[in-house]
């Protein structure tokens, strides 16, 4: 049985630099996210680089990407999210494309490694703690403060707030990741159940039919979840964005 | 296609058209003010509303998780470094099952929302 977990597999395929005895190297993993950003890029350059008035169906899929994306800050921000337009819609594309390029076969998922997605809901977090003191000052901690508790459990509160406000972007890049691995993992344990059914002869064959069927559908669930994920992963920024810019209301 | 029919026939409207062109063009953006208003307002529109259901399932999974897990780090490493094992962990344990809680009760609705 092939080892379902082999295509996690972090591979160097040419050094790059050396910083302190530790060797740089452009792995597999740099290879897909280097995709990802280009084919992006490449789809967005070509697809809007007509300008029709009445676009043709590449300026569609562009132009619905963005909608989707304004909407969906639009409606948790309100108009001021735009400005973190640009952040969240990068986001969102890079994680789509990585999820879907992944679930083409022989290709590596670059989300399903904790490192990506812990640094793509780090870069959130960051930017909300840093743009709500900047814009928002010691206002910002008043967050962790909610109206109308009793001062003598305040304390209290205030530290499960904080805690809550801590575990955000574990929740946020754990969920990403597990589900990206755990569905390769079913799809690849389900796969070699096909061959290893194929090789014990005709009952064989007509019972691999059965994993067969499983492994379809499957893949149409890892096309859903791969879309949901990406979907899950913006609207989460954007909540977290939208306490940033208005925190304690 | 459409384009180029318009354009021949600007070319040979006079000049006094220009003035109906330009009240069909605002009556137009009317319409069009009025077509777009309602899907900012209500953005939850009946066709991504089992999406968001879904996405708030996928949500709920790991928030209690991560309150957990916050919670158990933060005390591990106050035992660590103050040396008061156990008592970091317990203290910290149980406030982030409640941090947890909290979270899942937030995204299932329950709780009101910090920013409201």
């Amino acid at each position: 049985m092939a080892d379902p977990v082999q295509q996690f597999e972090i591979v160097k395929l040419f050094p790059v630099a050396k910083i302190g005895g530790q060797e740089i190297a452009f792995t597999n993993s740099a290879a897909f996210m280097v995709l990802a950003v280009v084919g992006i890029t490449g789809f967005l350059l070509t697809s809007t680089a007509r300008r029709a008035v009445v676009p043709g169906r590449m300026q569609s899929l562009a132009e619905l990407s963005y909608e989707f994306v304004a909407s969906t800050i639009g409606s948790t921000t309100g108009k001021e999210g735009m400005r973190f337009f640009p952040f969240v819609f990068s986001l969102f594309m890079f994680v789509l494309v990585a999820n879907l390029v992944g679930l083409v076969p022989y290709t590596f998922t670059v989300t399903s490694h904790i490192i990506i997605t812990v640094a793509l809901a780090m870069s959130v977090f960051l930017t909300v703690v840093v743009y709500g003191v900047w814009k928002h000052g010691l206002h910002f901690f008043g967050l962790f403060v909610p109206k109308g508790i009793p001062i003598f459990i305040l304390p209290l509160i205030v530290f499960i707030e904080v805690l809550s406000f801590i575990s955000r972007p574990i929740s946020h890049s754990v969920r990403l990741f597990a589900n990206m691995l755990a569905g390769h993992i079913t799809l690849k344990v389900f796969a070699s159940f096909i061959t290893l059914l194929g090789g014990l002869g005709a009952v064989g064959i007509a019972s691999a039919v059965l994993p067969l069927a499983m492994v379809i559908g499957l893949t149409a669930l890892e096309l859903l979840v791969a879309f949901l994920q990406a979907y899950v992963f913006t609207i989460l920024t954007c909540i977290y964005l939208n306490d940033a810019l208005h925190p304690g209301h | 296609m459409a384009d180029g029919t318009r354009g021949k026939g600007d070319r040979k409207n006079p000049p006094d058209d220009e003035a109906a062109l330009s009240a069909r063009l605002e009556s137009l953006g009317d319409r069009l003010a009025t077509v777009r208003r309602p899907t900012e307002n209500d953005s939850r529109s009946p066709q991504t509303a089992d999406t968001t259901g879904m996405a708030r399932g996928l949500r709920l999974s790991t928030e209690l998780v991560a309150g957990v897990l916050v919670g158990a780090a933060i005390g591990w490493l106050l035992d660590r470094w103050l040396g008061i094992s156990p008592w970091g962990l317990i203290v910290f344990l149980l406030l982030g099952f409640a941090a947890g809680v909290l979270n899942v009760m937030r995204v299932a609705g329950v709780a009101p929302d910090r920013t409201k």
